[in-house]
């Protein structure tokens, strides 16, 4: 494996600066919009729900942030990645490389992305007033866990893409729901504890919500979260990887 | 000990209408009961073996299963049946100016496909000019890829994957790139691997380059084997009369 990795170190540089020299055009501009765009929804979230679910709760705006943060990088990795496979269907058909690099390295560009917005995310929680704590070094947990979730994700999505063209209308949906059911702009304590359960059930708003306890509450989230994290990402990894290894030689009748 | 063994290769392929539909589609044409796919075998029983050294020309009309075995060969497919043996290191250029992105230039588009054959960037390093120089693309370095004419584009492609050195070189119909000129030259460079012991396959619907150029015949005809054998001439002449017979 690791061998086969530097073969193929050399392609995989080159996929990703390919990836980043068309995402961005060559521009700067196109690299401040990236973080510009969650920024903008940030703002008009911040606009619109502080009169509804803000008056109650500090740091609304870091609240807020902590959910878009995620919830931005998980969808724009998910959706992007998705066509990772059909949009290089013209290289795989003819030269036999390793189908997982298409992905990875449309991976990397968005954990760029999130990388950026992140340092942004720093900065607000220091004109929100949050004291920064040891506990901040913590998020390198559900950091790498959503890494690894999202190229989970990433796997089944770009594979289920090659055999019906539709799944990218439906997971648009499938994001919008799940953007409501990820309690980025509301706090579900107003709930009974039984559907507080349910929202555990959702591996996005895990990851928010472990930001949250560290950022706003400085607290650890209990060992059971963490595990309760982990197994979610090695399903999804997991079932991921199954269904590259089995359809690897089959993609290309579907192309 | 020969190089590549090809041994009793069937493959089986798909189409039909799985191609381009969408979720909702598919679970409507299967309760209906109109899902159809259609399995044809692209190549039935193909057996034959390579040395070292060897150049195989695979001739036969269109779809006689040429270009699916090539696939086969080079591990993008997997054979449905039978196996494929090969020693040592395997380079495919199949359809070459494919694959290429429109929007990096020339230079960028060059070390993409370098990565894609396995070569190192050191390597590419070295071997940049070169490559631009037979390609004879020196002024176009910077441009973006899409505003090259496809003869440049097959041009640089050929310039780029002649410089492999493998065990076993797959050519599909890329002899054929650019004007006479370049296709001089482009033979050359040809000859140039070939002497220095590398196993070549070669498929071209110019049946004077393979009686020039190969060792061996593979004769396909709808999937089957016809003929394999080292005499070239002889299975080229019967190839011939069997086209002008049709």
């Amino acid at each position: 494996m690791l061998q086969k990795l530097f073969q193929y170190q050399f392609l995989f540089e080159e996929l990703v600066k390919r990836d980043f020299k068309k995402k961005y055009k060559r521009t700067v501009l196109g690299m401040a919009w990236s973080v510009l765009s969650p920024l903008l929804t940030l703002l008009v979230m911040r606009l619109v729900f502080t009169q509804f679910f803000g008056r109650s709760m500090v740091h609304y705006t870091t609240y807020l942030f902590c959910g878009n943060l995620v919830f931005s990088y998980f969808n724009e990795s998910t959706s992007q990645g998705m066509t990772a496979l059909m949009s290089n269907a013209g290289i795989f058909t003819k030269v036999n490389v390793p189908k997982y690099m298409f992905l990875l390295s449309k991976n990397v560009q968005t954990l760029i992305n999130f990388a950026l917005t992140l340092c942004v995310f720093f900065l607000f929680c220091v004109l929100d007033g949050i004291t920064f704590t040891w506990k901040f070094i913590l998020l390198l947990y559900p950091i790498v866990c959503l890494l690894l979730f999202n190229l989970g994700v990433g796997l089944i999505l770009s594979a289920l893409f090659v055999f019906f063209r539709d799944v990218q209308y439906l997971w648009s949906v499938f994001t919008q729901l799940l953007m409501y059911m990820s309690a980025i702009f509301y706090s579900i304590d107003g709930y009974a504890p039984m559907i507080r359960n349910l929202f555990l059930l959702n591996p996005v708003y895990l990851f928010i919500r472990y930001f949250r306890k560290i950022v706003i509450d400085a607290a650890i989230p209990s060992v059971w979260f963490h595990l309760l994290m982990a197994a979610d990402v090695i399903i999804v990894l997991g079932l991921g990887c199954w269904i590259y290894k089995k359809y690897n030689t089959k993609f290309l009748y579907y192309v | 000990m020969s190089i590549l063994e090809v041994n009793d290769v069937s493959i089986r392929y798909m189409t039909g209408d799985f191609k381009d539909i969408g979720l909702k589609e598919y679970v409507m044409r299967k309760l209906k009961g109109q899902y159809h796919v259609t399995e044809f075998w692209a190549d039935k029983d193909i057996t034959f073996s390579l040395e070292k050294g060897d150049m195989l020309g695979i001739i036969g009309t269109n779809g006689a299963g040429k270009s699916t075995l090539l696939k086969a060969i080079s591990g993008i497919m997997e054979p449905t049946r039978g196996w494929v043996r090969r020693e040592g290191t395997i380079a495919a250029l199949l359809e070459l100016a494919s694959g290429f992105d429109g929007d990096l230039t020339v230079r960028e588009n060059a070390y993409l496909r370098g990565a894609m054959l396995g070569y190192t960037r050191k390597f590419m390093n070295e071997m940049y000019d070169q490559i631009i120089e037979f390609a004879e693309l020196k002024d176009f370095e910077d441009r973006p890829f899409k505003q090259l004419s496809s003869g440049m584009k097959s041009r640089l492609a050929f310039s780029i994957a002649s410089l492999v050195r493998p065990d076993i070189l797959i050519l599909d119909e890329v002899l054929s790139v650019g004007d006479g000129a370049f296709r001089k030259k482009s033979e050359a460079k040809m000859r140039d691997i070939i002497q220095g012991g590398t196993t070549t396959i070669l498929v071209s619907h110019s049946i004077a380059q393979v009686r020039q150029m190969c060792s061996k015949i593979l004769w396909l005809h709808k999937g089957e084997q016809v003929e394999f054998g080292d005499d070239v001439q002889g299975i080229c002449d019967r190839y011939q009369a069997f086209l002008e017979k049709k």
